[in-house]
């Protein structure tokens, strides 16, 4: 626990004259959540997609800590060697669930999937992981062999978390998880991310546009505004002490119920 | 035993959406406090004790000064700590009362009280009969224990909070109105807690505008009103 997982140095990706994310520098802990907030266009979908690898930044280094114990770039690794890493010690929840499932397959097959990508061939075991996990994330036994396309959008979303924790992953990425569910689901999604990340330990960077989502999720938080990091740091603290005048927008636009 | 030393600690906000005012809140605050005693924060409203209080947890940034604390055998400088120096000193160092509980959709009463256990490897058992224990103490009614506090009246989330605050052995207590609104009989419970943990050893730093709470409480009253801020000329 007492070295960084991920460290990101100076990660920049420009389109063109257009700048994605500039100059972006943090480090991951294990066990810790990093909300990274900012409106639509401010580089943090960008950014994340850059440490994700699923970019490829114009500047700047990703370094992960291997389970070995051992820092590898992460775009100094071969293709196959990162996609195992994705398959196996990361995850990444896509907003919308069709991104990051297999529609037309049944859920029991897309929670097995990334089992059978680690190597796992005992159809048994898989099957067993598969309803353990449905369990988890509250989808009940008998939906195992109904294709995704047949279930609710919290459901989905519920399916996709499954489907990235089954290989008991220590990275997670998401992508605005609970954007475009209702509010009652929204809040029994949080719940369940809250309770799985806490008892797995994982490290998560979600990006978001909802402060209430970062309040319940992360530890610590980084406010991006035109691709560039204006404040960082413990998330009850941005939020409570808001510093630059663009947080302080942010925060004081917040509707009370 | 100096379990908190601050020192010429000030704060102010800028804001802004409002031209860039600057708004100063307080100033020069020092003191320090001891293992075993409960200090109050003392001074009329807006005087800036809740801002002493939240400076203190870290969730206001601090301009000049220091916050040493004794945590796990070393000083730590709050002021000036990581996010994650911060997060450790609050699980094992530094608890804190607010006036208001921040729920958290679906979570029960029960698992809200044991959480600040469980987040440091207490068994789930041995964390919800302790919860249990504290929630029963506080004449919450049981039937309330296993729903989430979200619907409960102001002064039954109150009680959630207290029990989540004491819970814990933190050698550092931060009491924001605890008692703001309880009847007679649950402030007498809390009176005794409080007075359990000065046995236990803990170091308390507390605000309370009800009187009697205070009076029974306090064993010194730092006046707040010594930090205002000098007027500019």
């Amino acid at each position: 626990m007492d070295k960084p997982l991920l460290r990101v140095t100076h990660l920049s990706k420009s389109y063109g004259p257009r700048i994605g994310c500039a100059d972006v520098s943090f480090d991951l802990w294990p066990g810790e959540v990093l909300a990274v907030v900012g409106e639509s266009g401010s580089g943090k979908t960008t950014m994340l997609n850059a440490v994700s690898t699923r970019l490829e930044p114009t500047s700047g280094t990703v370094s992960y800590r291997m389970r070995d114990g051992a820092w590898r770039d992460v775009f100094a690794m071969s293709e196959a060697e990162r996609r195992f890493l994705m398959r196996t010690d990361w995850g990444f929840v896509h907003q919308n669930p069709a991104d990051g499932l297999r529609m037309t397959v049944s859920a029991g097959a897309n929670v097995g999937e990334r089992l059978m990508a680690v190597g796992d061939r005992h159809y048994g075991n898989i099957r067993a992981s598969a309803i353990d996990w449905l369990g988890r994330v509250e989808i009940a036994e008998d939906r195992i062999d109904d294709q995704p396309r047949a279930f609710s959008g919290g459901m989905r979303q519920r399916l996709q978390i499954a489907r990235n924790l089954v290989t008991r992953p220590r990275l997670i990425f998401m992508d605005e998880p609970t954007g475009g569910l209702d509010v009652s689901v929204q809040a029994r999604l949080l719940d369940l991310l809250r309770g799985l990340v806490s008892d797995m330990g994982l490290a998560a960077i979600v990006v978001t546009h909802d402060l209430a989502v970062a309040r319940l999720l992360s530890h610590r938080m980084m406010v991006m505004k035109d691709g560039r990091v204006i404040e960082h740091g413990l998330t009850d603290r941005v939020l409570d002490d808001p510093r630059a005048p663009y947080t302080q927008l942010l925060v004081s636009s917040i509707l009370q119920v | 035993m100096t379990a908190l030393a601050v020192s010429n600690l000030a704060k102010s906000f800028t804001m802004h959406l409002r031209g860039g005012i600057r708004l100063p809140v307080i100033e020069n605050v020092s003191f320090t406090l001891e293992a075993s005693e409960c200090a109050v924060l003392a001074g009329p409203s807006g005087v800036g004790k809740s801002s002493i209080l939240k400076m203190l947890y870290g969730n206001y940034a601090v301009d000049a000064g220091s916050i040493r604390i004794a945590h796990q055998g070393a000083t730590i400088d709050l002021a000036c700590a990581s996010p994650r120096e911060i997060l450790a000193v609050r699980r094992d160092t530094l608890g804190y009362v607010s006036q208001f509980l921040r729920v958290v959709p679906r979570v029960a009463a029960l698992d809200v009280v044991a959480e600040p256990l469980t987040a440091r490897g207490t068994p789930n058992d041995e964390a919800g009969d302790r919860a249990a224990a504290l929630l029963a103490r506080l004449n919450l009614p049981e039937r309330l224990w296993h729903l989430p506090p979200a619907t409960f009246s102001g002064g039954e989330q109150q009680r959630v909070n207290i029990a989540r605050g004491f819970i814990t052995d933190h050698p550092v207590l931060l009491l924001d109105e605890p008692t703001a609104s309880l009847d007679a009989a649950n402030r007498a419970v809390v009176i005794d807690m409080i007075a359990e943990k000065k046995r236990q050893g803990v170091a308390m730093l507390g605000i309370f505008h009800d009187t009697d709470v205070r009076d029974a409480v306090a064993d010194r009253l730092i006046d707040v009103t010594e930090f205002a801020p000098r007027q500019a000329a």
